[in-house]
């Protein structure tokens, strides 16, 4: 130790720097381990798939699980397949540990849910990506995530694996406020899963926020289905960053359903957009500043949606 | 074995090959640092935010600040020390040298390392593709104008 003559007092100059507090480390090799560790540890583990959330919340020791059970081996979970089902029709199946920015480029997200693919390209920047997973962002249930967002605007699913067994369950039964998740304790989210965007189908994607790669301050994305008159025949606009998780403008998207989208049409479902929000601001916006940009944002992304749709014909 | 205890990893780092028992906290930044003393990565936010400790974890840009070291285990990591073939610099840092791409110094492992993996995915990128893959990494200095004329040049050079 030498004493520093600038603050009288002794720096030390460590031999082993560390910023979270200690734990136990597993690193389990299927998901039957790591199902038999959650079940071990209990309340005590956490699960870290990319750590593009966890670690930095362990490094400000925001988190001190006792125990992380490191999925990162979990090979079986990470793929993306395209699905055609009876009832859920064609979508999909994401594996929890698929890298965000694996999903970005693959061209079977962008051939089949595009509108993913481009809300993938505002997660952060592309080395939080190249490690971050699609379910880890799910997980963490950040207000303003991206995937979760589309995710509420297309009514996908999660599957989670727990010691009952599976279950599936829909957007609002699984991210139900702020950092917090249907997921219990002893499970793992298996897969999500997102609708198809049908042939034809028009869409959009827009976020705000100060610079390129931060969190959303509001977020809207959008899909349009029009007959061959041009009147909507399926309207979905979720929002992101505006409430405790992300939600979907029902009003709204009732009152495009029906009618040919003209501009009137487009700021009637701004305004009815921005009387969803459930906000009370945060240090980057007020709730009003808020409630304005998720009117404009989804004026802006519906046009864009059209605009779109105009380019492809 | 106590989980808590030491891990024993084997990795390669810009080529050669290491053993080392890590405490499972360690984080992957600061063992190259204090572990391995090389102390070209620099350590800056600690919260993922500024890029400074950008790393190749398996070929791809991430933040070694957001990875415990135990994890690195089997893994290939280059780092800035790792990047120039002996005395000679690799074009992009010599595009930063040639452009003045650098002030301080402290983003400019993160920053090369940023391009570099932008360079293997899109070899020609254009002006705005090249700010969008530097956002991630926040430099104090330079205003990127000189970085992004650096990353191009070195495009340019490298095709």
């Amino acid at each position: 130790m030498q004493p520093n003559p600038l603050f009288g007092c002794s720096i030390r100059r460590s031999t082993a720097i560390v910023k979270p507090a200690a734990f136990a480390y597993e690193a389990p090799e299927t998901v039957e381990e790591a199902l038999a560790l959650l079940k071990r540890y209990g309340e005590g583990a956490k699960v870290l798939a990319g750590g593009q959330s966890l670690v930095p919340m362990m490094n400000f020791r925001l988190a001190q699980p006792e125990v992380l059970i490191d999925i990162n081996g979990l090979a079986e979970l990470d793929y993306i397949r395209l699905q055609d089902g009876p009832e859920a029709g064609r979508g999909l199946a994401i594996g929890a540990l698929t890298r965000q920015r694996t999903a970005e480029l693959s061209p079977r997200v962008g051939e089949h849910c595009p509108l993913l693919a481009e809300a993938l390209g505002h997660v952060a920047h592309a080395a939080i990506r190249n490690r971050g997973t699609v379910g880890g962002s799910l997980v963490h249930a950040d207000p303003s995530a991206e995937i979760a967002t589309v995710l509420t605007t297309l009514n996908g699913r999660v599957t989670l694996r727990g010691p009952a067994g599976e279950r599936t369950l829909a957007p609002g039964d699984f991210l139900l406020g702020y950092l917090t998740t249907g997921l219990a304790p002893d499970e793992l989210l298996m897969e999500a899963r997102f609708p198809a965007i049908r042939p034809g189908a028009r869409w959009g994607f827009l976020e705000f926020s100060r610079r390129q790669g931060d969190f959303a301050i509001a977020a809207v994305a959008a899909v349009l289905e029009l007959d061959s008159g041009g009147a909507c025949t399926v309207a979905r606009i979720g929002l992101g960053g505006v409430a405790p998780a992300p939600l979907r403008a029902l009003a709204a998207e009732r009152a495009l359903v029906g009618r040919r989208i003209d501009g009137d049409a487009i700021d009637e479902a701004g305004r009815l957009a921005q009387e969803v929000c459930d906000t009370e601001g945060d240090y980057h916006a007020s709730e009003e500043y808020k409630r304005n940009l998720a009117g404009v944002l989804t004026r802006r992304c519906l046009a864009q949606a059209l605009e779109r749709g105009r380019e492809a014909a | 074995m106590t989980p808590r205890a030491a891990h024993t990893i084997r990795l390669t780092v810009n080529g050669e090959a290491i053993e080392r028992a890590v405490e499972p906290r360690q984080l992957l930044v600061d063992f190259l640092r204090e572990g391995l003393e090389l102390t070209g990565t620099h350590a800056g936010c600690e919260h993922g935010v500024c890029g400074a400790c950008t790393v190749l974890f398996n070929g791809k840009a991430q933040r070694s600040c957001l990875i415990f070291a135990v994890q690195a285990q089997g893994a290939e990591i280059v780092t800035i020390e790792g990047l120039a073939e002996g005395a000679r610099l690799h074009p992009l840092q010599a595009a930063f040298r040639e452009h003045h791409g650098l002030q301080c110094g402290f983003c400019t492992p993160g920053m090369l390392i940023t391009a570099y993996d932008l360079l293997q995915e899109n070899p020609r990128p254009s002006e705005a593709e090249v700010r969008v893959a530097i956002s991630g990494v926040l430099c104090r200095c330079t205003g990127y104008k000189q970085i992004v004329d650096a990353v191009l040049a070195a495009a340019e050079a490298m095709s």
